[in-house]
């Protein structure tokens, strides 16, 4: 489901501030559906500040101003009538640490599923399926099946960043945030999750922060390049990195700042 | 060898040994002091069990005090405070865990919430014997529940919320905000994230802070004495269930003051006696709560 566009998600003079503090000017950007778009700038730079505005999870660490409009499908996110509720089912996230729950593998993964749909969608039957095609999607059923029971804290961080995603799946989302989900995992780690990354699009519109300029150019469609909370460049990415049209993109991704 | 100095490169120079010897001088003088808090334990303790040592026994808690009070046992005075207890726990123990989930799950920053803040830490301020005189006029004459076990519990509960509240938002600000994030991101709503996640997390937190409050309660004589708790109480012995609500009890802090001071011609060991069974009391429960953190923490994983 996207809208005639192609565009997941839109955002048309977003503006916002943490206190007084202004972390975003003017942000307009479209992101395409079923790409894999990353978001690069050095520290500060109001990246993931960005991406937790494509939710609205950003009102959950009070004071916080939003202003202008996120389409996201076509629909504005910030109108009164969306419930959040409903939006952060379509448009989940993955953090930097995984933050798998402190229960079992099978609950983590079903949680959604429990905080969201009730009568049969919450039968034994129902969530088994949900467990594996979830777990099977990232790739885990394989090494986990058998350890379901198991809690996931104590699972290898690689396998937790897995099914941190896993944990989005069974809502059925539209779009997944990624905020830097590689920077805790070794470079297997790292090589799988992209490697589950490229497995995903297309499915779903992936948006990535990330510091680390070279996994944008290995793993992103599109890169948007930001900087003191403005988009200074967006592009696709081969283009971004060959032939920056912007000096300050230039400058940055020849690390000569950041 | 550095011809300069004379000294071995790298080795000790008269500057040197001044800073070792001041160390060590610190490290003893404080070591002494962190050692002198054991001399106070030891020495009541040890005073109390050696006086209180021919009343010792299991007759003494289980027998009524006879005589006048002046031979016999305790166990009017134990049952009385065991109701206080429990009974101002009862009250205190869940308004105190949801006014501490409101605060620091709901609460925004904002003057509202910062008066309740400000109440909850001066009420923990308050004088008991002023929280006394709050319940005799609140409860005992406001209310018109009389001198009974019930306004004494209320005024115990009044006494010991603020603590429970802290000790209760101290537990759930510990939870990790990454769970929080969790949960959130996948729509799940305030409730659902206390209810999930939270309350499962720091209910080990939460339980240390309640039952380490006992031991206040119990201790408490002045909320008690003008609301509820009498010199004396006719029970039979051994009577678990001696009291009613709205009857006044006989409480062991208050009976420790009686016998100590207010009536002649008690045997000398029985006050050091009742002193043993409060403290006893008192270090049995918080050697529960110690055991049930440390059960409680060795299950999660975090």
């Amino acid at each position: 489901m996207n809208d005639a566009t192609g565009h997941s998600i839109t955002a048309r003079d977003v503006n916002l501030w943490y206190g007084k503090f202004q972390a975003l000017c003017d942000v307009t950007l479209n992101i395409k559906h079923g790409f894999i778009t990353s978001l690069i700038g050095p520290s500060g730079c109001g990246k993931t500040t960005l991406l937790r505005c494509f939710n609205r999870v950003n009102e959950r660490y009070n004071y916080v101003t939003t202003k202008g409009e996120i389409l996201v499908l076509g629909k504005n996110i910030y109108d009164p009538d969306v419930s959040l509720i409903e939006l952060r089912k379509s448009v989940g996230m993955v953090f930097q640490r995984p933050n798998p729950l402190p229960v079992s593998v099978y609950e983590n993964v079903v949680f959604g599923l429990r905080v969201h749909a009730g009568g049969d969608a919450l039968r034994k039957p129902a969530l088994d399926e949900a467990v594996e095609k979830a777990l099977t999607e990232v790739n885990l059923w394989h090494d986990l099946k058998d350890r379901l029971d198991h809690k996931a804290i104590t699972l290898q961080l690689e396998q937790q960043q897995k099914l941190c995603i896993a944990r989005l799946l069974p809502l059925k989302p539209e779009i997944i945030l990624m905020d830097e989900p590689c920077s805790a995992l070794d470079v297997e780690g790292t090589a799988a999750i992209e490697e589950l990354m490229f497995a995903l699009k297309g499915r779903y519109t992936i948006v990535i922060v990330t510091h680390n300029m070279a996994q944008a150019r290995r793993t992103s469609d599109e890169c948007i390049f930001m900087l003191l909370g403005k988009v200074i460049e967006h592009r696709r990415t081969e283009e971004l990195f060959l032939t920056p049209a912007n000096l300050q993109t230039t400058e940055y991704i020849e690390g000569r700042y950041g | 060898m550095n011809a300069s100095t004379g000294h071995a490169m790298f080795g000790e120079t008269p500057p040197v040994r001044r800073k070792l010897r001041q160390e060590a001088l610190a490290q003893w003088v404080f070591g002494a002091m962190a050692a002198a808090m054991i001399v106070p334990l030891l020495l009541i303790v040890g005073y109390l069990v050696v006086r209180a040592a021919p009343s010792l026994n299991l007759e003494f808690l289980l027998e009524v005090p006879k005589r006048g009070m002046t031979e016999g046992g305790i166990w009017p005075a134990f049952v009385g405070t065991l109701y206080l207890v429990f009974l101002s726990l009862a009250f205190s123990a869940p308004i105190g865990i949801l006014a501490a989930v409101y605060l620091n799950e709901y609460a925004r920053d904002n003057w509202f919430n910062r008066v309740i803040n400000l109440a909850v830490i001066n009420l923990a301020g308050v004088p008991s014997i002023v929280h006394a005189l709050f319940g005799l006029g609140a409860f005992v004459y406001a209310a018109r529940f009389g001198y009974s076990i019930i306004s004494a519990s209320l005024t115990l509960a009044i006494m010991t919320l603020p603590v429970i509240i802290a000790a209760t938002r101290e537990a759930l600000a510990s939870v990790p905000r990454s769970f929080r994030e969790a949960c959130w991101n996948v729509g799940a709503t305030r409730w659902q994230t206390i209810w999930a996640v939270v309350l499962p997390n720091s209910i080990s937190g939460i339980l240390t802070g309640i039952i380490l409050e006992v031991s206040r309660a119990a201790g408490e004589t002045a909320p008690v004495m003008f609301t509820g708790v009498v010199f004396f109480k006719a029970v039979e012995r051994g009577d678990l269930f001696p009291y009613y609500l709205n009857e006044q009890c006989m409480a062991l802090s208050m009976h420790l003051y009686t016998i100590s001071t207010q009536v002649p011609g008690v045997k000398e060991s029985i006050p050091f006696a009742t002193a043993i069974v409060l403290l006893a009391l008192v270090l049995m429960v918080n050697a529960a709560a110690i055991s049930l953190r440390v059960y409680l923490r060795s299950r999660k994983k975090w």
